[in-house]
């Protein structure tokens, strides 16, 4: 077989390795997580699968028709984002296992931190699109106003989702060489998100009956954002550590 | 010598322990509300201090591994943080007791009773996740980062549940406002035999751990041959 | 300066050291044959090298840097016991993620040129999880090789290989050792790596026990440097090796 001879010397080919941005670095992981997974959809499919049936699950523990279930819509609809959501968020490092495509990623020129920063920003994409998929499923089955506060509660859901995501996508890279990873990762994630689900339960049930945001209703907004800043900040200081053994 | 020092702690905490129980249950008064049942926060309140305390110690030394690497570290973490999950069991056993007789429900949604379910919980996964993992090194890592992000955690669980159930009516602990101050002094000399308890026990677990720490390098030695 | 230099490294798994003060330094130009049985700590000293591990005691400097810092990394390349690429990707998309993750200033042409030098071109948009294990292992070698690095790390890489592939690894070595680059290659297959070698290091357990020149005598009887050292042959009928 012909190979055509390497070109150029080691000596003369560079001065300065070349430096990619910290976003560029993340964007090129998210992108290539994306479509990858959009290719065979295995984790999407499932996790709006099983959406749908907790969705279908709660209309027979809970009256779908009455008030009462209403008044606690939002719990509902976050325990369908946290349950589903978690088959993204497993999956997140452990899809790099095959082949040992982990190894490839951690020795190449991108900081830990864009690493997780890039696959946060891949899974936040992917539950987003499970999320917003599920709300007009919710609309229709137990008939709540949801458009009526539209981007307030847009923007609830995307404080929410990024602090599941941050903690699932974490754990997710804590948990990634374990055999009883799939066993592990319940008990710790949920707890640990607790306060970001509180937060956006008290938010959501209000506008999701189409209430506005209304000023006590304010520092719950604050807890949420903090909780995303907090564990945000924590986990890219802390994930180049955990990937590199 | 460390065998004497957790004799003598030991020794020190159960002769502590003995004098005060004699006058919690013999010398202080009942409380005017609740009767003979308050006497369980002598225990109920320094057994919540005390695993508080421990799950702090043990942040404090997961951030020291993470520098330094040191396995001592990561043994007195988890030490520390399985004696907090006992003194934790100690501290929501009793105040399950305790609503029960005042309120007539074992469990009321107190905020700090529920910050300390969660808290419990997530340590309780901490010690289900060092058991799964082999190789002592990077149980150590991992424990240590999953162990500061659950003390971060905790205030920010507490915050939330307390926001919570301010939307819920109450339950009232204390009646006339103000704790009398032998009882109140009593809470903390109390804490003392709880705190003696705690170290010896967590002295004992870092033994433990610093044995499996040779046995484990022994039996990879055994398998390099 | 040598563009690898390790210096009194040790790493443990709790409290047994796999790594014990391993000191040596590979020249540019130089071919470093790491032997030694299973478990004798070669893959863990090339994952320290890679930036993959961090040593708990000891100095690794690749090409002028601590080992795990950027510009290592972005003058290493890895070949590890896995291909380390994507299944779902093809291997068009493959080679440019890989391209442009090291900053390469043209992904696109760079993936198209490793494919054609590897005889993959045609395939370009076939998924990886198709290929045969050849086609694979071919893919492989472009990605380790396609941003030119200087050091590369080979983790037994003639075990798996099929003909093909090890006669364009070997190619691309030859190539890449003519041009000043520097290998270090951990391998059972002794014939095939000590052809390459300059130098050899010998671990035993943990312990850097020989490093030196390749010499004839290595290359005429395969097992003559084990023997030295009171250790089996690996892939004799008495290695202990599972």
């Amino acid at each position: 077989m012909a190979i055509p001879a390497v070109r150029g010397t080691a000596a003369g080919k560079r001065t300065q390795p070349p430096r990619l941005s910290f976003l560029r670095q993340s964007l090129t992981i998210a992108s290539k997580d994306l479509r990858s997974e959009l290719r065979t959809k295995e984790a999407l499919n499932a996790s709006f699968a099983f959406a749908l049936v907790i969705l279908l699950l709660f209309s027979f523990a809970f009256e779908p028709t009455a008030e009462q279930t209403r008044q606690i819509a939002g719990g509902l609809l976050w325990l369908v984002f946290a349950f589903a959501g978690a088959l993204i968020l497993n999956r997140s490092f452990a899809r790099e296992l095959p082949n040992d495509c982990l190894d490839a990623l951690v020795a190449a020129p991108i900081s830990g931190a864009a690493l997780f920063a890039g696959k946060a920003l891949a899974n936040l994409a992917l539950l987003a699109a499970v999320e917003l998929v599920c709300l007009p499923v919710f609309g229709v089955f137990y008939n709540v106003p949801w458009t009526q506060q539209f981007w307030p509660l847009m923007l609830v859901l995307l404080l929410g989702t990024w602090g599941l995501t941050v903690i699932g996508t974490m754990f997710s890279a804590l948990t990634v060489n374990l055999r009883l990873r799939e066993l592990m990762l319940p008990m710790l994630v949920y707890p640990i998100m607790i306060p970001a689900l509180l937060a956006a339960v008290q938010l959501t049930t209000p506008l999701i009956m189409g209430e506005p945001l209304t000023a006590e209703l304010i520092p719950w907004l604050r807890l949420l954002a903090a909780f995303d800043i907090i564990f945000t900040a924590l986990a890219l200081a802390l994930v180049e550590t955990v990937l590199v053994r | 010598m460390r065998t004497k020092l957790m004799i003598a702690m030991a020794g020190i905490a159960a002769l502590l322990l003995a004098r005060n129980l004699y006058v919690i249950l013999l010398e202080l008064p009942d409380e005017a509300a609740q009767g003979a049942i308050y006497r369980i926060i002598f225990f109920h309140v320094p057994a919540a201090w005390t695993a508080f305390l421990c799950f702090f110690a043990a942040m404090i030394a997961s951030i020291l591994y993470l520098v330094k690497k040191d396995l001592r570290h990561d043994a007195f973490a988890a030490s520390a943080t399985e004696v907090g999950l006992a003194f934790g069991a100690a501290n929501l056993i009793s105040g399950m007791i305790w609503a029960r007789i005042i309120w007539g429900i074992w469990w009321t949604w107190d905020p700090r009773l529920t910050s300390m379910l969660v808290g419990w919980l997530i340590y309780a996964g901490y010690l289900m996740l060092r058991r799964a993992i082999e190789d002592p090194t990077e149980r150590a890592k991992i424990a240590a980062v999953v162990s500061i992000f659950a003390f971060v955690d905790v205030p920010i669980i507490f915050f939330s549940i307390k926001w919570w159930r301010t939307q819920h009516p109450q339950p009232v602990v204390w009646a006339g406002g103000q704790m009398d101050p032998a009882m109140y002094n009593m809470l903390f000399m109390n804490w003392i035999p709880f705190l003696l308890l705690g170290a010896v026990l967590v002295m004992i677990r870092m033994n433990q751990e610093r044995a499996q720490r040779e046995i484990d390098a022994m039996r990879r030695y055994a398998h390099a041959m | 300066m040598n563009p690898v230099e390790v210096a009194g490294v040790w790493k443990f798994y709790g409290d047994y050291p796999a790594l014990r003060e391993i000191s040596f330094e590979v020249e540019a130009g130089a071919c470093m044959a790491l032997l030694g049985r299973n478990g004798a700590g070669k893959t863990t000293l090339l994952r320290i090298l890679g930036g993959l591990s961090r040593p708990d005691r000891g100095r690794v400097i690749v090409c002028g840097t601590q080992a795990r810092d950027r510009a290592a990394r972005h003058s290493i390349g890895i070949l590890g016991h896995g291909i380390s690429l994507y299944d779902e990707l093809s291997a068009y998309e493959n080679l440019t993620l890989f391209a442009s993750m090291y900053g390469l200033r043209e992904p696109k042409r760079t993936a198209m040129e490793w494919l054609e030098r590897t005889g993959m071109d045609r395939v370009r948009d076939g998924l990886v999880r198709e290929f045969s294990r050849g086609m694979r292992q071919r893919l492989a070698v472009a990605r380790a090789f396609l941003h030119e690095p200087d050091v590369l790390l080979l983790d037994e890489p003639f075990t798996a290989l099929d003909d093909r592939a090890i006669s364009l690894l070997q190619t691309l070595l030859r190539d890449a050792l003519a041009a000043g680059r520097t290998i270090v290659i951990s391998t059972h297959q002794l014939r095939e790596a000590l052809e390459l070698a300059t130098h050899v290091a010998l671990l035993v357990r943990g312990r850097l026990a020989y490093t030196g020149e390749r010499t004839r005598e290595m290359l005429e009887d395969t097992g003559w440097l084990y023997r030295q050292y009171g250790e089996l042959q690996p892939g004799s009928a008495r290695s202990p090796r599972g």
